[in-house]
């Protein structure tokens, strides 16, 4: 416990001092899921299979909406993608003040 | 004969974050009785599995408990398969072992954090919490989560680990003994977390086989049952004996777990060194026909996974008995007799997770 004690006294704190440093994320981290909207043929396998129905697909409108809210980051979506439009990002979905969806056309 | 009074206890309380409610029937300041109460946080995840498709019900399985997601999700895939005749190639199941006991030391050192904030230890649950932090590094460069995993699958593993990053774990994992031998020295050694946990809640060996207990509950008074002994996954490759001890009080509890940490290490060294190549999953065609009771090792002892499924995309039935759901007789007959002062360490040391008894 000594040992301890005496190299806690003298090294650096074991957290990030936030907001003056940020943690390095692994490139690997489930943080959220990107679209790249022109490449999405809006089959709708990603809505068929999300385990709690975040994403919404409308072929005619050619929309597709994901609810940060209710999306899990599972990956799953990224997985049955047939075009490989969907793709995970290690940064994290920013805090929001009203519970909306994230909506992405192509024109 | 002293007046009885009633105190309740939780479902919101300091030191349990999860809701378990306990009536605890005083007389001065010794517990003569405790009537538990549970049914707090049901979320119905057992029906679900009638509206999910039985590959995509992983994703839930993962969520029953927050702390050893990937056991779930490992014995859900354990159940299916077995009803569906697949054999899952050998690398996934040495991927899944080396999976499950990450978590399994996550688990455990989460717990020791607890128990040392609950016996009023403060600094000693900040260092543990800290050496816990190094352990989600690890899962986080490899599954992408810190605590859900999302790497089982029906038929496999999702993600690989190459060997050299396998071999870097393991001997990251060397260095990272020695530091956490500090720690867990002052659980074994220091007077004062004795002083707290010796001779507390004792339970005698033959009244914790009965009472049907699970885990370093049961191994902690001398059973040494151990269902990863049962050889699924990769176990049966790997050479490890159940940590057992035979006094059965707190104490033992706390010394089970924490040299199941070790052994944890041990294994995952015996794992990188033994990892065959190969594909990490098999392709799955057609509909689970059937019923199979699957049973792993979890952090806080035995689950079992009941699936029965009648050739749809649905499963028919799911069961699970979580194991803090066979750890509460064990706690309700540990507490009379104790003092107020000793029910939240007690409560503790049956590693309770109330959401996952409830589902």
């Amino acid at each position: 416990m000594a040992k301890t004690i005496l190299k806690s006294l003298f090294k650096k704190p074991a957290t990030v001092k936030y907001p003056f440093g940020q943690k390095v994320l692994s490139e690997f981290a489930r943080g959220s899921i990107y679209i790249d909207i022109s490449k999405c043929i809006f089959c709708g396998v990603c809505q068929k299979k999300c385990p709690t129905g975040a994403i919404t697909v409308a072929r005619e409108e050619k929309t597709w909406n994901i609810a940060r809210l209710k999306c899990i980051t599972c990956g799953y979506c990224v997985d049955v993608c047939p075009k490989k439009c969907l793709r995970m990002s290690n940064l994290y979905t920013e805090p929001m003040l009203t519970k909306h969806e994230d909506l992405y056309k192509n024109a | 004969m002293t007046k009885r009074t009633i105190i309740p206890f939780g479902p919101q309380h300091p030191v349990l974050p999860e809701p378990i409610h306990l009536d605890l029937v005083l007389e001065d300041e010794l517990v003569v009785e405790a009537i538990p109460s549970i049914g707090f946080i049901h979320r119905g995840l057992e029906k679900l599995v009638e509206k999910k498709d039985f590959i995509d019900f992983v994703y839930v399985a993962e969520r029953i408990c927050g702390i050893c997601s990937f056991i779930h999700g490992l014995t859900y895939c354990m159940a299916v398969e077995e009803i569906m005749k697949i054999r899952v190639p050998e690398r996934a199941d040495y991927l899944r072992t080396v999976w499950s006991e990450l978590s399994r030391m996550h688990s455990h050192l989460l717990w020791m954090g607890l128990m040392a904030d609950a016996f009023g230890f403060e600094s000693l649950f900040m260092h543990t919490w800290r050496m816990r932090e190094k352990i989600l590094d690890i899962i986080e460069n490899t599954t992408g989560g810190r605590v859900i995993f999302a790497s089982a699958k029906v038929g496999g593993v999702r993600r690989d680990i190459d060997n050299a990053a396998l071999k870097s774990i393991s001997k990251s994992l060397e260095s990272y003994e020695k530091e956490l031998k500090e720690i867990t020295d002052v659980f074994i050694k220091d007077s004062s977390v004795q002083h707290r946990l010796a001779g507390v809640g004792v339970l005698k060996k033959e009244q914790v086989y009965e009472l049907g207990a699970v885990g370093p509950t049961l191994r902690a008074s001398g059973w040494p049952i151990d269902t990863r002994k049962l050889g699924y996954a990769a176990y049966k490759n790997i050479d490890f004996e159940p940590i057992i001890e035979t006094s059965g009080d707190s104490y033992a509890r706390c010394v089970v777990r924490i040299k199941e940490l070790f052994q944890s290490v041990d294994i995952i060294r015996q794992l990188a060194a033994k990892i065959p190549d190969g594909p990490i999953e098999v392709k799955i065609t057609g509909n689970p026909d059937g019923e199979f009771f699957a049973r792993t090792e979890q952090p806080r002892g035995e689950v079992i996974y009941y699936a029965k499924a009648n050739g749809t995309r649905f499963l028919q039935r799911l069961r699970v008995r979580t194991p803090t759901f066979a750890n509460i007789p064990s706690l309700v007959k540990m507490l009379p007799g104790s003092s107020l002062a000793d029910v939240p360490v007690l409560v503790l040391t049956i590693d309770p997770c109330i959401s996952c008894a409830e589902r």
